[in-house]
């Protein structure tokens, strides 16, 4: 006969057990992988042959500059596709190069909702990949602005 | 002299002296918003293609040259080429309206031209069209110094503008004095406190993706305070407009302006 | 509300890349905004760009709300002879424009 001491120590081992490790995750980021891996199908994607340049800290996450580019020697460039995962889209945008493109370079200005890692990822005629991150500090004006006009 | 007779005598002669004496100005150096922006928002105002704000320019340049209203007019009927006749134009407003007598700030005067000599229906504050109009005529003063009048029929409104900028407003219970005479240069959060002049004006705010005019962002400024947002139009939103102008003299005019 | 501006080079190289600089007056409202009342703001984007140089494609843009109001784009396109560049964009609202600039070949 089990006496209550060790019933309620048993008992209470499906709990323990069903509760995996807390994780160092950031609840409002989105995990970018399924969205990679849908482009990718799921090939491996390496770090490197494409270039991001953005401010490391933008005072206003509602324009952003952001220029992306691969140098010729990489390669001809099918298209590139950007992410920030903090954002409630987190695929920004996709740019596709066609005949008439000569370089495989973009520049333009972006939305954050928040302080976040950008990601591109770039795709190559031959099938292969390339990828940059680039983290920004976004912050906000201290004083609220809530006029609509 | 009598005691009797010297003090009122005394005290009316230093109120004739100090009327229309030249206000003091708080300020040593005086900075435009432009210098408390990223590089990226300056490179931004400076690159006339990239200036969001040079949108609405052009499209005030088009509407200039629209007739509109009962009158079969338009601004051009008038005014001929905007880039002779409103040069200057903007760098002295806002400024007294002799036929009115009052101070009468930029869109005013648009929106007095428009239903006065074009007799056409008014344009709302911060409509696309009063917009495009009021920054085609401010960028024929771009890099023009900023001087407006605060004489004359001009002076009770300055001095209203005067008081009301160092009044404590709104639930912070702060005036403007408290942050941008006082604090300037200094963080609050992540921003550096600018010192809150009226040049870059009307200008294009990334925080509201669109261009808007110097009465938007006083409203903004006394919602930063919860203070109850003056109207469009207000005699207090004036009054700071034409103190702002006068506390901010000698800075150049920046038309469309970029401010974070 | 499809007031733009589109940039080529006066003159361009012959097969060499140029850059072409395109600014578009657009809200590009994401439809997460509230107005006054608190009823959401009706989303209002322009969802893809295309560019084209005597016919062939330039560049296809596929935006969504994370880019900003008003946007600015700058790229590259090849000509190797005088054409017209064409870009073309619509929105959720329905509205269609197009920019066009004439490309010039220096010889």
């Amino acid at each position: 006969m089990t006496d209550r001491r060790t019933f309620l120590a048993f008992a209470a081992l499906p709990a323990l057990s069903a509760q995996p490790a807390p994780a160092q995750s950031n609840r409002f980021e989105a995990d970018i992988g399924p969205l990679i891996e849908k482009l990718t199908g799921g090939k491996p994607v390496a770090t490197g042959r494409v270039q991001m340049t953005v401010p490391a800290f933008a005072e206003n996450g509602q324009s952003v500059p952001v220029t992306i580019s691969v140098a010729a020697s990489e390669g001809a460039v099918k298209s590139l596709h950007l992410f920030a995962p903090r954002n409630p889209r987190p695929n920004i945008a996709n740019f596709h190069f066609g005949p008439r493109s000569g370089k495989a370079a973009i520049t333009t200005r972006i939305r954050l909702a928040g302080t976040q890692t950008l990601r591109v990822i770039a795709l190559f005629t031959d099938g292969s990949f390339g990828s940059a991150t680039a983290p920004v500090e976004v912050t906000a004006s201290a004083c609220l602005d809530m006029t609509a006009s | 002299m009598s005691v009797r007779r010297k003090w009122p005598a005394v005290i009316a002669a230093l109120m004739a002296m100090t009327a229309n004496a030249e206000p003091i100005r708080i300020l040593d150096e005086i900075k435009s918003g432009r210098e408390f922006q990223s590089r990226e928002a300056q490179a931004q105002q400076a690159d006339d293609f990239a200036n969001p704000g040079m949108l609405w320019v052009e499209r005030g340049a088009a509407l200039w040259k629209t007739v509109d209203g009962e009158a079969g007019k338009s601004c051009a009927s008038c005014h001929s080429a905007a880039t002779t006749s409103m040069r200057g134009v903007a760098a002295r407003y806002p400024a007294f309206d002799a036929d009115g007598k009052r101070v009468l700030d930029l869109e005013a005067r648009i929106l007095q031209c428009r239903s006065r000599h074009q007799r056409a229906p008014a344009w709302r504050h911060e409509s696309e069209e009063l917009l495009a109009i009021t920054a085609y005529v401010a960028q024929q003063s771009h890099g023009l110094p900023l001087k407006v009048a605060i004489d004359g029929g001009a002076r009770t409104t300055f001095e209203a503008g005067q008081r009301l900028y160092t009044s404590r407003i709104g639930q912070l219970n702060l005036a403007c004095s408290h942050c941008h005479d006082r604090q300037w240069g200094k963080k609050l959060l992540a921003d550096t406190v600018s010192q809150g002049q009226s040049n870059g004006y009307p200008t294009y705010r990334l925080e509201w993706q669109t261009l808007g005019s110097l009465q938007r962002r006083i409203r903004a400024c006394f919602y930063g305070v919860r203070a109850e947002l003056p109207a469009f139009g207000a005699d207090d939103i004036i009054a700071l407009e034409l103190y702002l102008a006068w506390r901010g003299e000698g800075l150049a005019i920046e038309a469309p302006a970029v401010r974070k | 509300m499809s007031n733009y501006r589109l940039s080529v080079p006066e003159r361009v190289a012959r097969a060499t890349p140029f850059l072409v600089r395109l600014i578009i007056q657009h809200p590009m409202e994401t439809g997460f905004r509230l107005d006054a009342a608190g009823a959401a703001i009706t989303k209002n984007l322009i969802s893809e760009i295309v560019c084209r140089l005597d016919g062939a494609e330039v560049l296809r843009m596929e935006l969504s709300s994370g880019i900003t109001a008003n946007p600015l784009f700058e790229f590259y396109a090849v000509a190797d002879k005088n054409c017209e560049l064409v870009v073309e964009w619509q929105d959720d609202s329905g509205v269609h424009a197009s920019a066009r600039a004439n490309v010039q070949v220096a010889d």
